[in-house]
């Protein structure tokens, strides 16, 4: 019966969702299902921040390893908690915005948890250089085919591409190396991605009708 | 001397100039006469039609642009459209289009209560300005109608998809049942499902936990719900191998549903009183904090192996490329291409595409979901076919061909 419920809400749900692409009166069903969805989200995030303390206090509790991290994650949780429940420092009223500038929870934000996303965000620089160096060692055919790629796609984004073989003649204008790296992503780079792209949607609708009719169930957990 | 003369004639000729210039009245008279030249010729040709293929409350204006639009006067900055329910006004305005357009869609709300409302079945009267960079100067087509908007029952524009769907569906249908009968199906090996088993294998041998991320998707996502499918082996696996697993989420929801997935794996592993509810825990809905706190226990649990199979972005080589450092074996599968590349290189399995959604069905290995496997890659070769025959149709200008499987919205 627990599986039985949501499978039935699934075949419901799903068949008409199908069946309001092809028929213009029931074309506003998605938004309506996305907003139910939203609402039902809502009461999730109270699960989020009750599962977030339970682990860290749990942590605290039995002095696990690296325990001193649980104590940052619990006060950062709840100063912020708190700063936008009572809205400390916000200059309006009790019905303006959470984060309006000013406030306690817009300073903490903007000074804190905003620099420390951009220098986590900023690490990805050093890890697309390590990643090509792996990846850019000719160690066989595929490797080499594709440090060839690469390096005609980083010379033809720069100044010094341009400059290299802008004597070719306009008649052989494709080996010019900006126009050779257009040509690799606009041909080779977009058709298998085209490709790759066929295959995510034959793989999206497959998914579907398994899930529509509920030859795929796993995601449900069992029925202990 | 010389200079005097010169400065004084000089004086004398810009007075003499101003005061002819101040007698001039003809050049008045010319410029109000100017000002009506002005006006730019009104649109032609105009034809209002109810827009076809929708729920109704729409109609679709069409013009020929005016003869001072991109030529005569050329002074056409805009077309501005407006409406009436009746032929003699007032007419209210519903938008505007920039000069050079020919076609506007009044797109009106079903709701009656809303100031943008468009009734069916109602008498509908449409008029196009032409208006020039002044607003004051403009001119008025004549009152265009009366035109009825209604809804269809039917979408005829995508009879196309439908068809696929259709014809999807059937093979799905087909080979779903030749499986049920007990037919044989080979399906092609998928070199990143196989390695799970083995990467496992690992996690126990060495002592060390399993990571998994479900990536940054919601649980409406398709990529997500495949995912959950593989979480559910990958756990049931390790609870018979009795290994740690750590699964870390982005998602209340997301949370919620690992949980009971990992929870009925370790049931159906036969060992229930090992499942520990804390092993899939929420950490936060911020894209780099997640990141930062992943990282983290990549660093210090040193996880043997780290599965990623889901919806990820930006953060995509932030923890593939930390996984490596903290020597995991890796195995990846994600729907978003631009993240594919950085999976591929720095992960040792990646499941590209399609393969995530195979793999719940691969790793399973019944019937039913092998069938509905098989179904997919037979609809993949009759894609590959069908793009080499539109292709030479494209070439060779059969547009009978090409336009049959054109979808019109």
């Amino acid at each position: 019966m627990r599986q039985q419920i949501p499978l039935l809400i699934t075949f419901i749900v799903g068949t008409l969702l199908i069946v309001s692409v092809f028929i213009p009166p029931f074309g506003d069903l998605e938004t309506t299902f996305n907003i139910w969805f939203d609402i039902i989200a809502v009461f999730a995030f109270f699960l989020g921040g009750g599962n977030l303390l339970r682990v860290h206090i749990n942590k605290l509790r039995k002095r696990k390893r690296d325990w001193g991290f649980s104590i940052v994650t619990i006060v950062g949780f709840l100063v912020m908690l708190i700063a936008g429940l009572f809205k400390i420092g916000n200059p309006g009223d009790i019905a303006s915005a959470v984060d309006a500038p000013g406030s306690l929870f817009y300073d903490i934000f903007n000074s804190v948890q905003y620099p420390l996303s951009a220098t986590m965000y900023s690490l990805l620089a050093f890890f697309v250089a390590s990643a090509s160096y792996r990846a850019f060692r000719a160690k066989n055919r595929e490797a080499t085919l594709l440090l060839i790629a690469a390096f005609i796609i980083l010379l033809g984004r720069t100044p010094f591409g341009v400059m290299l073989t802008y004597w070719v003649p306009d008649s052989t204008s494709l080996l010019q190396i900006p126009n050779l790296a257009i040509w690799i992503m606009n041909s080779p780079n977009l058709a298998g991605q085209r490709a790759i792209m066929i295959g995510i949607g034959l793989g999206v609708i497959s998914m579907s009708l398994r899930l529509i009719l509920g030859i795929e169930r796993s995601y449900l957990g069992g029925d202990k | 001397m010389k200079h005097r003369f010169l400065i004084v004639g000089l004086l004398l000729l810009f007075g003499l100039s101003s005061v002819w210039a101040q007698t001039e009245p003809p050049v008045v008279d010319s410029m109000v006469v100017d000002s009506t030249e002005l006006f730019p010729a009104a649109v032609s040709d105009v034809q209002v039609v109810d827009k076809p293929n929708d729920h109704g409350h729409a109609v679709i204006v069409t013009w020929e642009t005016s003869a001072d639009d991109g030529g005569g006067k050329n002074n056409v900055l805009r077309y501005e459209i407006f409406y009436s329910t009746s032929f003699d006004g007032p007419f209210d305005s519903v938008g505007a289009v920039p000069a050079g357009t020919g076609e506007f869609r009044h797109i009106g709300s079903k709701e009656p209560l809303d100031s943008a409302f468009v009734p069916d079945y109602t008498d509908l009267f449409y008029q196009i300005d032409a208006v020039t960079a002044d607003p004051t100067i403009r001119t008025t087509s004549d009152v265009l109608g009366p035109v009825q908007c209604s809804g269809q029952w039917f979408n005829t524009g995508r009879i196309p998809v439908l068809v696929a769907v259709l014809i999807f569906g059937l093979l799905t249908a087909f080979f779903v049942l030749s499986a049920k009968r007990g037919k044989k199906l080979y399906v092609r090996p998928i070199g990143g499902i196989e390695a799970v088993d083995d990467a496992i294998g690992r996690a126990t041998e060495m002592g060390r936990p399993i990571l998994y991320v479900l990536g940054l998707g919601s649980a409406a996502d398709v990529a997500t719900i495949a995912s959950f499918t593989i979480l559910g082996r990958v756990a049931k696996r390790v609870a018979e191998y009795q290994t740690e697993l750590i699964v870390p989420t982005y998602d209340p929801i997301v949370m919620s549903v690992a949980q009971e997935v990992v929870k009925s794996s370790y049931f159906d592993a036969g060992r229930p009183e090992d499942f520990k509810e804390d092993c899939v825990h929420f950490v936060t809905q911020s894209q780099f904090a997640y990141v930062a706190a992943v990282n983290g226990i990549m660093l210090r649990e040193l996880p043997a192996t780290c599965v990623y199979m889901g919806k990820f972005f930006a953060e995509s080589l932030l923890l593939a490329e930390t996984g490596s450092l903290a020597g995991s074996i890796q195995i990846s599968g994600t729907d978003e291409i631009a993240q594919i590349p950085f999976f591929i290189v720095a992960c040792d399995y990646t499941l590209i595409g399609e393969e995530l959604y195979a793999a719940s069905a691969y790793l399973g290995r019944e019937p039913k979901l092998l069938g509905s496997l098989k179904a997919q890659d037979w609809a993949k070769a009759a894609f590959v076919a069908l793009a080499i025959v539109g292709l030479l149709a494209a070439n060779f200008e059969w547009f009978e061909f090409t336009t049959l499987f054109q979808v019109i919205d």
